[in-house]
């Protein structure tokens, strides 16, 4: 009888000692295993309907009189389930910080300028090969009080819905070569090997020559989880 | 098998992303609390609660997705198993609401009662929980208190510890005219809410 290859998770511990917000907020108690909690049907019926181009365009998205500032990118990749297959029509929503690492958000409080016309938030849908795209501004750092003098490392946010309820997801995207990505405890809340997963990749293939660099990011989603039957 | 791309916290400055219109941003958003409309049958109801922290204290930037079938207990989307009849075109099932839209960070789902999807399960919402300071989110399911018979039967309900269904249950408020049921969270103390492994 073939035996599945067990692979350590790659998610984060919902304790992490070192971000000091998990330690109110983390469940105690282990969570609770029922078989068949989710039937493998799919996840909730978000419409493409309301998509439109410009969605997928945050330098263009919140435009109120100008361009918004900062360096321009493109972030793009596919979307997988873990046997490599291809997930399309999945919804992706991004928010980030603009150049500055101030986010639109009226509850940050950091004191760096807004950009009139930069919001910071938008959303694509994957293509039949899996495919998303998104042009924005690459995002600043910013402080933040979980220690002294603590920094996040420049992220975008992401949240998807692949093909079912399982495959719910919502992760922070990182850049390479960023210095602060070793001393942020959000990150380092991923089990070692498996931190490079979220740090996207420069592709100079994708860049648009005069207009914007370009950052590869790959997501795998989860599965339909077996059921008892198959495994 | 490829490894999955890992969770990271949801960060305290997602409702303008997600929720905008809750937090006084344009843009339309893929679900609210507002889940019905006049084309949707079934009973309305209102779903209202709040999260609690470890000390106590009321979460203001959690963000709450729920999930559920239509009055005749059928699910929506595109890719459904097929199930007898078709599911209430008017209603997807979907709502979402950010805790720190109001000031005391309450969340209110106006939605309709759902049917119990199959013989066994008893009528309940899937609820998924982000939150800032938590690295994955958590998954839970709200049952209804008037639904006793329903409920005994269960299966999942009757795979919880006696002692911890409660924290699954949203309570009717009998003194409300409309139907209305209360449901906290709490994250961590004698009263946590179950979390299921999905
Ligand atoms: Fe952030």
């Amino acid at each position: 009888m073939p035996t599945r290859k067990l692979i350590a998770s790659s998610h984060p511990p919902y304790r992490h000692r070192d971000y000091v917000s998990t330690r109110l907020r983390a469940p105690e108690q282990p969570l609770l295993r029922v078989p068949q909690f989710f039937p493998d049907r799919a996840g909730p019926p978000i419409g493409s309907t309301m998509l439109a181009p410009v969605d997928a365009d945050l330098t263009k998205n919140g435009r109120c009189n100008g361009e918004p500032v900062g360096e321009r990118i493109i972030v793009a990749g596919r979307i997988v389930d873990q046997k490599g297959r291809p997930l399309p029509r999945a919804l992706v929503e991004i928010w980030q910080a603009n150049a500055a690492g101030r986010y639109t958000q009226p509850t940050d409080q950091h004191d760096a300028p807004l950009d009139p016309n930069f919001l910071g938030a938008g959303r694509c849908e994957s293509d039949a090969s899996g495919r998303y795209s998104f042009r924005t501004i690459k995002p600043g750092a910013y402080p933040w009080q979980n220690h002294p003098n603590a920094w996040r490392p420049n992220h975008i946010h992401l949240s998807l819905f692949g093909s079912g309820c399982g495959s719910r997801l919502v992760t922070q995207l990182y850049f390479p070569g960023d210095p602060l990505l070793t001393l942020d405890p959000i990150f380092n809340s991923v089990p070692a090997g498996a931190r490079d997963l979220l740090v996207a990749q420069f592709d100079l293939d994708r860049t648009e020559p005069g207009i914007a660099l370009a950052y590869r990011f790959d997501i795998v989603l989860r599965g339909p989880r077996a059921t008892p039957r198959e495994a | 098998m490829l490894r999955q791309t890992p969770s990271q916290t949801i960060g305290p400055f997602f409702g303008f992303g997600l929720v905008p219109a809750q937090y006084g941003f344009a843009g339309a958003a893929i679900g609210s609390g507002t889940m019905v409309t006049d084309q949707v049958a079934g009973q309305r109801i209102r779903i209202t609660g709040q999260v609690f922290d470890g000390a106590g204290m009321v979460v203001p930037d959690a963000l709450i997705e729920v999930w559920q079938a239509d009055a005749a207990g059928r699910y929506g989307g595109p890719a459904q198993e097929p199930q007898a009849g078709s599911p209430d075109a008017a209603f997807t099932g979907f709502g979402r609401v950010g805790t720190g839209a109001k000031p005391d960070a309450r969340f209110v789902f106006e939605t309709i009662k759902p049917g119990s999807v199959d013989a066994l399960q008893a009528p309940h919402l899937h609820v998924t929980l982000f939150m800032r300071g938590l690295l994955r989110h958590v998954c839970t399911r709200i049952y209804f208190s008037d639904e006793r018979e329903a409920n005994l039967r269960d299966p999942v309900l009757r795979a919880v510890p006696h002692d911890r269904r409660d924290t699954l249950i949203a309570w009717r408020d009998e003194t409300s005219a409309f139907q209305t049921y209360s449901f906290d969270i709490h994250m961590q103390g004698e009263r946590e809410t179950v979390f299921f492994d999905v």
